[in-house]
């Protein structure tokens, strides 16, 4: 009726239309999830295993260079472990640790934002004051406190066994809030909704509520925000494993890569830091234009960061 | 004789769609406005009444064009060779108002600039002229203390002063038209009266053409000169109020006009066609037999004792409590089979009384009983299965992720009133005819529903639980008249048929008039006023009650055709 | 107006609260102190004389109190690595991540605002697709990979800049400012636009939401239907409405970004906090971690104290709600 009301015509006919960018970005996404998956079976060594590392042949330059070793064709590290071979299981480690983080993350902060919400009150005020004071420190912060702290108490906790348990706890423990707090927010528009109300006047348990009509209609946000929060986890997991609080050089992800081609890059020693940081921005970037436009598509007033 | 103040012939707007079909929201119209005249444009949703106006405005979003046709302003003619009203000065030639005063004020800047911005860009006026000149405005659209209220920012008006300054922004310019859009859909009764009075003195006095979009039939009697109604983007019949209300001619228009509710006269059904699917009648013999069994069928009496429900507003550390009485100590009866309405303009407090019923809301004393058990927050599953509610808006009253008949479906598994799933399928099925609809509508989502159909479904998910007693939460207030006018008659049909008791609550007199056989009348969380509605119509005794009735803007002025039922 | 203002002091109390708490349990607990500060062969006498020295036999609620007490003066403890005040080591090292997020605060908000406002008003130019593509590419690139591919070309390839350190530093007072030497400015370059690349982004980004969501709203259609012009719609009134969200997120940022400084730091070998914190992570000096960290907490609450403040004078729903 409004002036304000949006014109009906214009609104139709927009379904299911990717863009070819988006369509490049989601198969990228599939491309490398699948050799993640398959890293064992691709890689030409295993990087892992000390035993396959040739010192002889440390710091060898990409195949296509002037000293390059067919055999190696991404070039070697400083302890001769065949780079594409490390890529390949830095790519694995980095997509298992972020995914991991994001079901941590997703799964605590959607059942937190629903108790929240629906419930109000203390719970709520409790749950929100927690996330608040969380959320007042920086996500890096938190996460290299988290793993400095495990350090400190546990000594194993930097090896390549525990390091990644460590990495997506130190990681969800910031994320989990924006789950929460976007859950939370739904849930209170979707609870103060006639349908909700009517459910409750018809006398149906609050915990079939939520269940089965809030969580449905609040999913499709956190849906989007996992998609890019988890090129969001990924990210910092590089960044600590950059650091050196991450996974160590035994089990290396693209981060730890990355960390020690960066003390080579000045003796022009390039491709140990450049490949990883490529394989990385790409994967993190693929994420990212899906994500992005799962945000655009399903919740267009739902705003960056 | 000077120039109308606007002249559309053979106007069409179209939108061109991304897959090259073209959309004709607005399709030949003609119309004409002359200056001092009040031209009401009248229609349901997607009439088309809208897009004319935002075009004239300059608003028609894109992909939205004007085809074709000829629009004059003041006999000036407007270029429209783009698809857009060029050429039209906005503010100039053309002044707006738009319905929700809250939202169409910038609410970082003050009255005065907000005003003088206007006449500084239009007039090339100084600040100190424009300021004088917005005063001046402030005073003729009769805004009290407007010294003060020049420096205020827009919270710190209330709605109607909003509106206020909206029109005087409207007419700051002098324009030879002005736009109103809806202006007083989202104001009360007695805001609304004092609004149309304004609007209707700036057309005499100032000899300013005005259109008046607007779908409220009481509006177009009380204050317009002549009227279109239009329907799907085509003008049905266009004349003077007296002769087009009076006495329609178009088939739509009779229709529309009819399924007007009554303030003067109580009538059994409204004059609307009924929307019946093959099976209602069959279907709504079965649904009497179901809830006609079982000890719960002697439908209790529904009695608020002194009912009190406050709202903590909590401060911070410093702020201390402060409590709002929503409702101070309300108290009625509804007999069973009865349809108990209660009136009130927004804030009155009648809808708390409603969630309050329905234990969406805790009382914070008095007590609410049906048939002597104590229903609210502490109810037991036979009070709550009894008492159902139906909600305002049908949009979001169903789960858009559930299919219709999951949705009625499942209070009946909840309540066991169906042994096996398939029982309660064939239940919901039921439901579904006996409210108008097809079974085969259950297998959908809500949203392939209209606004009417939705709330059809949400009337029978109300009737899942067989309940004795129905609370409805404004349930047409959202809808357009001609499907307010069938849902209105589907709720009596429904108390004839199963005996229930409807506590009705609106804000429309005229609704509550042809729904209702007791009436109480709220004001500020009180009841002031309660008796049966014919005597409340006929000789109300409380001044409220009289000031509302005389308020009401109707179609009584007009003489109507009687109509035959 | 006084009770928003308590609960939000009340909000700061409880955040240096949380913080302070979870900076004692390192401190206490985290690594023994004990056995950090005494020798290899210290007898068990010796240690037990040492805790209770440092008062750490006595109950923990007791220890915190004292540790509150001991914050609120000032004394952060001894470094376990060298042995200096940790407050010493803070102040030092203060100046530099400062004037790195200063500059890069500035950098990124006075190229990401105009960016977004054109992005917003032409959502469907080649350009704002364009700026949209990088951005996407922005957000995807790790800062400490951004660092790195700046210094692989504008150091080790072109050589015009240098890459790490401070350069000259003139020290006035207790601060060391980088900004009146020559090579102090040159040194700042890399590390500043590698700071402000990624919050770019997210300014970017805001602005263009926010001002898309003013332009569609009813106050801009009334002021279109007033027949204002453009230009003073996009950029008189709409702007400032727009701004409003960026001043919270921008006092926001500053916190996340002194935290991201550590990355930045790392990458060109700037002597600032963030260096000083990741060492301290890397030795477990856990004095230097705590430290560090009430450091933040408070940098934040004290940010966001401001930003309020700055809210209640810019936007007159909160200022007048005083009277």
């Amino acid at each position: 009726m409004s002036l304000a009301a949006p014109n009906r015509p214009a609104k139709r006919r927009r379904r299911l239309q990717m863009p070819v960018s988006v369509m490049i970005g989601l198969a990228v996404v599939v491309l490398m999830l699948a050799i993640a998956l398959l890293a064992p079976w691709i890689a030409p060594t295993d990087p892992t295993n000390v035993a396959s590392f040739d010192l002889m042949s440390a710091e060898l330059p990409p195949a296509f260079m002037p000293d390059g070793d067919p055999a190696h064709w991404l070039g070697t590290d400083n302890q001769g472990r065949d780079l594409f071979s490390a890529i390949l299981y830095g790519m694995r480690v980095s997509i298992a640790i972020g995914g991991g983080a994001v079901l941590v993350a997703a799964s605590i902060g959607v059942v937190l934002g629903l108790l929240a919400g629906y419930f109000g009150g203390w719970v709520d005020i409790v749950i929100m004051r927690v996330g608040d004071v969380i959320l007042s420190l920086p996500t890096i912060l938190l996460a290299l406190l988290v793993s400095g702290i495990a350090r400190a108490i546990f000594p194993e906790a930097g090896t390549a066994q525990w390091a990644p348990v460590i990495l997506i706890g130190a990681i969800a423990i910031h994320e989990w809030v924006q789950y929460a707090r976007t859950v939370r927010a739904a849930t209170m528009v979707e609870a103060s909704k006639d349908y909700v109300r009517a459910a409750r006047v018809i006398g149906l348990p609050s915990l079939h509520i939520m269940v089965r009509h809030i969580l449905p209609n609040v999913m499709s946000p956190v849906m989007v925000i996992a998609t890019i929060n988890l090129a969001a986890a990924v990210l910092t997991e590089a960044t600590l494993s950059f650091l050196g609080v991450g996974m160590p050089p035994t089990y290396p992800s693209l981060g730890t890569l990355i960390r020690i081609g960066n003390e080579f890059v000045f003796s022009g020693i390039w491709w140990i830091a450049v490949f990883p940081a490529v394989t990385l921005v790409i994967l993190v970037l693929a994420v990212n234009v899906v994500g992005d436009w799962l945000r655009d598509r399903f919740n267009p007033k739902l705003k960056g960061r | 004789m000077k120039p109308a103040a606007l002249s559309i012939t053979d106007l069409t707007v179209d939108y061109p769609l991304a897959d090259g079909s073209v959309v004709t929201a607005v399709s030949g119209v003609n119309l004409t406005v002359a200056p001092g005249e009040i031209h009401a444009l009248v229609g349901e949703s997607g009439a088309g009444k809208t897009t004319i106006g935002n075009a004239l405005m300059g608003l028609l979003q894109a992909p939205g064009r004007v085809a074709k046709g000829r629009i004059e302003i003041g006999g000036k003619p407007v270029d429209i060779r783009t698809g857009r009203t060029d050429g039209i000065v906005q503010g100039k030639d053309v002044g707006a108002i738009f319905q929700d005063p809250m939202t169409s004020l910038n609410p970082l800047f003050t009255v005065e600039s907000q005003l003088g911005e206007t006449m500084r860009h239009h007039l090339g006026l100084s600040r100190a002229e424009a300021r004088r000149r917005s005063l001046e405005l402030l005073r003729a659209v009769g805004i009290p203390e407007p010294e003060r209220r020049l420096k205020s920012y827009p919270h710190q008006l209330s709605g109607g002063q909003r509106q206020r300054v909206v029109i005087a922004a409207a007419l700051c310019c002098g324009p030879k038209l002005i736009i109103a859009d809806e202006p007083t859909t989202a104001l009360d009764v007695s805001v609304q009266a004092q609004i149309l009075k304004l609007i209707r003195g700036l057309a005499d006095e100032r000899g300013v053409g005005i259109l008046l979009v607007t779908h409220n039939m009481g509006v177009v009697a009380e204050v317009a000169d002549r009227v279109t109604i239009m329907l799907k983007g085509q003008v049905v019949e266009s004349g003077p109020v007296a002769e087009v209300l009076g006495a329609p001619q178009h088939a739509y228009a009779k229709a529309l006009i009819g399924a007007v509710p009554r303030v003067d006269v109580k009538l059994p059904r409204l004059p609307v066609p009924a929307q019946e699917s093959p099976g209602t009648a069959a279907a709504r013999e079965q649904v009497r037999a179901r809830m006609g069994g079982g000890e719960e069928a002697k439908a209790g009496v529904l009695s608020v004792d002194n009912l009190v429900v406050e709202y903590g507003a909590r401060g911070g550390f410093f702020g201390g409590s402060r409590v709002f009485r929503a409702v101070k100590g309300v108290s009625f009866t509804v007999e069973p089979g009865e349809i108990f309405g209660l009136v009130g303009e927004s804030g009155c407090g009648k809808t708390t009384v409603a969630n309050t019923i329905a234990g969406l809301a805790k009382p914070t004393s008095g007590s609410v009983t049906l048939g002597g058990l104590p229903i609210g927050a502490k109810r037991g599953g036979v009070a709550r299965k009894a008492l159902q509610m139906v909600f305002q808006d049908p949009y979001s009253a169903l789960n858009p992720r559930l299919r219709v008949t999951t949705a009625i479906a499942e209070p009946i598994a909840f309540y066991h009133l169906a042994a096996t799933k398939a029982e309660a399928v064939e239940d919901a099925a039921l439901l579904l005819e006996s409210v108008g609809l097809d079974r085969e509508a259950g297998a959908r989502f809500p949203h392939a529903f209209s606004g009417g159909q939705r709330q059809r479904i949400a009337i029978a998910r109300a009737l899942a639980p067989r309940p004795r007693f129905l609370v409805c939460d404004e349930p047409t207030s959202s809808l357009d008249v001609s499907v307010q006018a069938q849902i209105l008659n589907l709720l009596k049909d429904l108390r004839d048929l199963a005996g229930l008791s409807i506590l009705f609550i609106s804000h429309d007199l005229a609704v509550v008039r042809q729904m209702c056989d007791r009436i109480a009348v709220m004001k500020s969380g009180e009841i002031v006023e309660q008796a049966p509605t014919e005597e409340l119509f006929a000789a109300p005794s409380h001044p409220y009650t009289r000031e509302l009735l005389s308020l009401v803007p109707s179609l009584d002025k007009i003489a109507r055709e009687p109509v035959a039922v | 107006m006084i009770a928003s203002i308590g609960s939000r002091l009340g909000q700061a109390v409880l955040v240096m609260l949380a913080v302070t708490a979870i900076a004692f349990v390192m401190f206490r607990y985290v690594g023994d102190p004990v056995a950090m500060m005494s020798r290899e062969d210290a007898s068990p006498a010796e240690k037990a004389e040492l805790r209770a020295s440092l008062g750490l036999d006595r109950p923990a609620i007791v220890q915190y109190g004292d540790f509150l007490g001991r914050t609120l003066k000032g004394d952060l403890g001894i470094s376990f690595r060298n042995q200096r005040p940790v407050v010493d080591l803070l102040a030092e090292r203060l100046p530099a991540t400062l004037e790195l997020v200063i500059v890069a605060t500035l950098l990124s908000l006075s190229v990401g605002i105009p960016i977004g406002v054109y992005c917003a008003l032409k959502p469907d130019g080649a350009l704002t697709r364009a700026i949209q593509t990088i951005s996407l590419v922005g957000i995807s690139m790790p800062t400490f990979v951004t660092g790195i591919g700046l210094i692989l070309i504008f150091a080790v390839t072109l050589r015009w800049l240098p890459s790490f350190g401070r350069g000259d530093v003139v020290q006035i007072g207790g601060w060391s400012t980088g900004f009146l030497t020559r090579s102090g400015w040159a040194s700042l370059i890399l590390p500043s636009i590698t700071l402000a690349l990624y919050q770019l982004t997210l300014i970017m980004r805001l602005v263009r939401a926010e001002m898309i969501d003013v332009l569609s709203s009813d106050y801009i259609r009334f002021a279109k239907a007033r027949g204002l012009p453009s230009r003073y719609i996009n950029f008189r009134l709409a702007l400032r409405n727009a701004l409003m969200p960026v001043v919270t997120v921008t006092g926001l940022q500053i916190g996340s970004l002194i935290a991201f400084a550590i990355v930045t730091e790392t990458v060109f070998q700037w002597p600032g906090m963030g260096l000083l914190f990741i060492q301290a992570v890397s030795f477990a000096d856990v004095p230097v971690m705590a430290a560090y960290l009430l450091f933040v907490g408070f940098l934040f609450v004290v940010i966001n104290m401001i930003v309020d403040l700055t809210y209640t004078l810019i936007d007159p729903r909160l200022r007048t709600r005083r009277a």
